[in-house]
């Protein structure tokens, strides 16, 4: 492997600059002009552009963006509509929210030249409601967009119209799969829905609806303002481009690393300074707890989706959470489990029953109370969720149980010779020794 | 049980605004009950009605939607609402070590109200701030990089009525007036603060 991989700084770019939020530091930043270059082509061309970019969805699944938004169909009579996906909830996910925070106005930006590209006329961005000073952020870009013409009627002089509403959410994991957050923004329980029909077809109020994550939206401006090719150029075969991967945990800097696909967690961790001082990676997320555990193995597989998927697990939303050698595997797997139960939202059996389950079993597996039969008994639990849950939070429940108990069976085991938990939970915190930080 | 006053007339008229924000009136639901929570501290039976009169729908259907989210309380929250994140990240971090001491500080247990009526203490999910944990939030503002000390130190400001800035820079507000903000009526303050915790050496925004 090579040394530090060169870091790509787009959306993150701005960050750092004086009052980076404001439209003015936008604009100074060249804001706003890929809309005129994308007024200057027609709706469909500035979807093949993003076709051609390769760019997929950066809220986990990694749908093709510009499929995505062909499968609106142009015919149909209704309305069309676009919802940003801004529920980031996902345990270890924080891009989305820093983004917004830093540079709301390249979301305002991607917002209206993907409305333009799938011909809708009213877009919602969807917040999470528990981070106040990313809303206020967002709201007042809204703002001063509208002030500077960059929103409501005839944009830019182009004849299109577009309004944008900021939507705050009121906690719900749930809500951040995209037909959960559909119901939200109906006003009703966040609950999904059956599909098909798929949002494409019909979504907020039976419509024609493009949801998308913050990022996979804000990546647009870039990719009309400097071509498909240039996108193209960077990631590797089938994960074109740069994403935010963001380190946290054990870890010497932790933050935001935008990088192109394909990184590998070695070369971010040369970036962060390693692993915190005096210790060892153990266990890591790829792309948050409903991706499958990973190890110190798995250093060098390229981040993308066909490399982290052919590992056994999914790049997710490249949230890297970084557990050292101080830490219970079996604490951890408990605690997410804890939160698959508290969020699953009632709907289906297998998930509303079997996370209930999944953490009575845990519990005693972590108090050293268990058989070893109950490890089998886990297992068999995860494997009648998988699969059979009605959306991807159950299946996303079992992805930490099956990969810690893959990995780390004798960490288990440790608990019920031991008679409970064999570690210290005061040596995992950041306070703890000589890695307090400075 | 804590009685509440019917909603005043300003405030009639601001649902009845945000529910005119979208093509379908229902989808104010939402922010409406965050509107009903900055008047009245929590979601009331008031609140409640009226917003099932606004939209057409019975109390029961409002009293569904409100009862699934978890930003909608049913008891009064203090004029500080503390959620200390102990998700997995956080919690091994230190954020376990953070809610245990803030609840014996405190001397009240998980979703209670200081008896003074200003703190309301309450464990929460993964917070998207992970590359700072362990993280608390106050009024749904960022506390980064948080020891047991220093959480101490902030709730014992908050309760003297001292100024606390989150760690990212703006002045903490009451819950009430963060509720506001969420029902879609801005405050003005977007423009305090920086966007990160300052005075991070290292703290990359995707540079080496
Ligand atoms: C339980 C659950 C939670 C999710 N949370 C989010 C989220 O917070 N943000 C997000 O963009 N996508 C989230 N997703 C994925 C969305 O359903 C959807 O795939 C995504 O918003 C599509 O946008 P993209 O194609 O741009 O990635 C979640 C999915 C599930 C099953
Ligand atoms: S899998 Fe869980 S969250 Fe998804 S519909 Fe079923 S109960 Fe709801
Ligand atoms: S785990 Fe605490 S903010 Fe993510």
């Amino acid at each position: 492997m090579s040394g530090a991989p060169t870091l790509t700084p787009v959306l993150t770019d701005m960050w750092d600059v004086d009052r980076s939020w404001t439209l003015a530091a936008y604009e100074a930043k060249g804001g706003y002009r890929a809309l005129d270059r994308a007024f200057a082509m027609a709706p469909d061309d500035v979807i093949a552009a993003v076709k051609d970019s390769g760019l997929r969805g950066r809220g986990g699944a990694g749908f093709p963006t510009g499929m995505k938004w062909s499968f609106i169909p142009q015919d149909n009579p209704k309305p069309k509509y676009l919802v940003v996906n801004a529920d980031e909830s996902e345990p270890g996910t924080c891009k989305d929210i820093p983004l917004m925070m830093g540079n709301p106005h390249v979301l305002v930006e991607g917002v209206i030249i993907s409305s333009y590209a799938i011909r809708a006329h009213k877009a919602f961005i969807y917040i999470r409601g528990e981070v106040l000073h990313v809303i206020r952020r967002v709201q007042a870009a809204v703002e001063e967009a509208y002030a500077a013409g960059h929103l409501g009627k005839d944009i830019h002089g182009s004849g299109y119209d577009l309004d944008v509403v900021v939507h705050a959410g009121a906690g719900a994991y749930i809500c951040g799969e995209e037909t959960a957050l559909l119901e939200g923004l109906e006003g009703r329980r966040g609950q999904p829905r059956l599909r098909p029909p798929f949002p494409a077809v019909a979504g907020l109020y039976a419509s024609p609806t493009v949801i998308n994550n913050v990022e996979s939206i804000a990546s647009v401006p870039s990719i009309v303002g400097n071509g498909a090719d240039w996108f193209a150029s960077m990631g590797t075969e089938k994960s074109k481009g740069f994403g935010i991967f963001s380190l946290s945990g054990h870890v010497t800097r932790p933050g935001q690393y935008e990088a192109p696909l394909g990184v590998t967690l070695r070369e971010l961790l040369d970036l962060a300074g390693g692993v915190r001082k005096g210790h060892e990676l153990k266990f890591w997320t790829p792309g948050g707890s409903s991706t499958p555990l990973l190890t110190a193995e798995h250093l060098d597989i390229p981040l993308d989706f066909e490399a982290v998927g052919a590992a056994g697990s999914m790049l997710g939303t490249r949230a890297l959470q970084v557990f050292d050698e101080t830490v219970c595997v079996v604490r951890a797997v408990l605690r997410w489990t804890e939160f698959y139960k508290h969020e699953s939202c009632g709907k289906c059996t297998p998930c509303r029953e079997g996370t209930w389950w999944l953490v009575q079993v845990l519990t005693r597996l972590e108090r050293g109370e268990g058989t070893e039969a109950d490890l089998d008994l886990l297992l068999d639990q995860c494997e009648n969720i998988l699969g059979r849950a009605f959306c991807a939070l159950g299946d996303g429940a079992t992805s930490p149980i099956t990969s810690s108990i893959q990995y780390f069976r004798d960490e288990y085991l440790a608990h019920l010779t031991n008679g409970g938990c064999p570690f210290d939970p005061a040596r995992s915190t950041a306070w703890a020794g000589e890695e307090v930080m400075a | 049980m804590s009685t509440s006053t019917p909603l005043d007339e300003k405030t009639l008229a601001e649902l009845h605004e945000i529910a005119a924000r979208y093509p379908e009136k229902r989808s104010g639901l939402l922010p409406m009950l965050h509107l009903v929570q900055s008047v009245q501290g929590r979601v009331t039976p008031e609140g409640i009605e009226a917003c099932a009169e606004i939209l057409g729908l019975s109390a029961a259907d409002v009293s569904g939607v409100a009862t699934f989210y978890t930003m909608y309380k049913r008891h009064a929250v203090g004029d500080y609402h503390v959620g200390v994140c102990t998700n997995t990240l956080c919690a091994v971090m230190g954020g376990d070590e953070i809610f245990a001491r803030l609840k014996d500080h405190l001397d009240v247990g998980n979703d209670e109200t200081t008896e003074d009526g200003k703190i309301t203490l309450e464990h929460v999910e993964c917070n998207a701030a992970c590359d700072y944990a362990p993280v608390v939030m106050v009024n749904w503002e960022f506390m980064d990089n948080m020891t047991p000390e220093s959480a101490v130190a902030m709730v014992d400001d908050l309760r003297a009525g001292n100024e606390v800035r989150s760690t990212r820079g703006p002045r903490v507000c009451t819950w009430r007036e963060a509720e506001r903000v969420l029902a879609g009526f801005p405050d003005g303050r977007a423009d305090e603060g920086p966007c990160r915790r300052s005075g991070q050496p290292g703290r990359a925004a995707g540079r080496a």
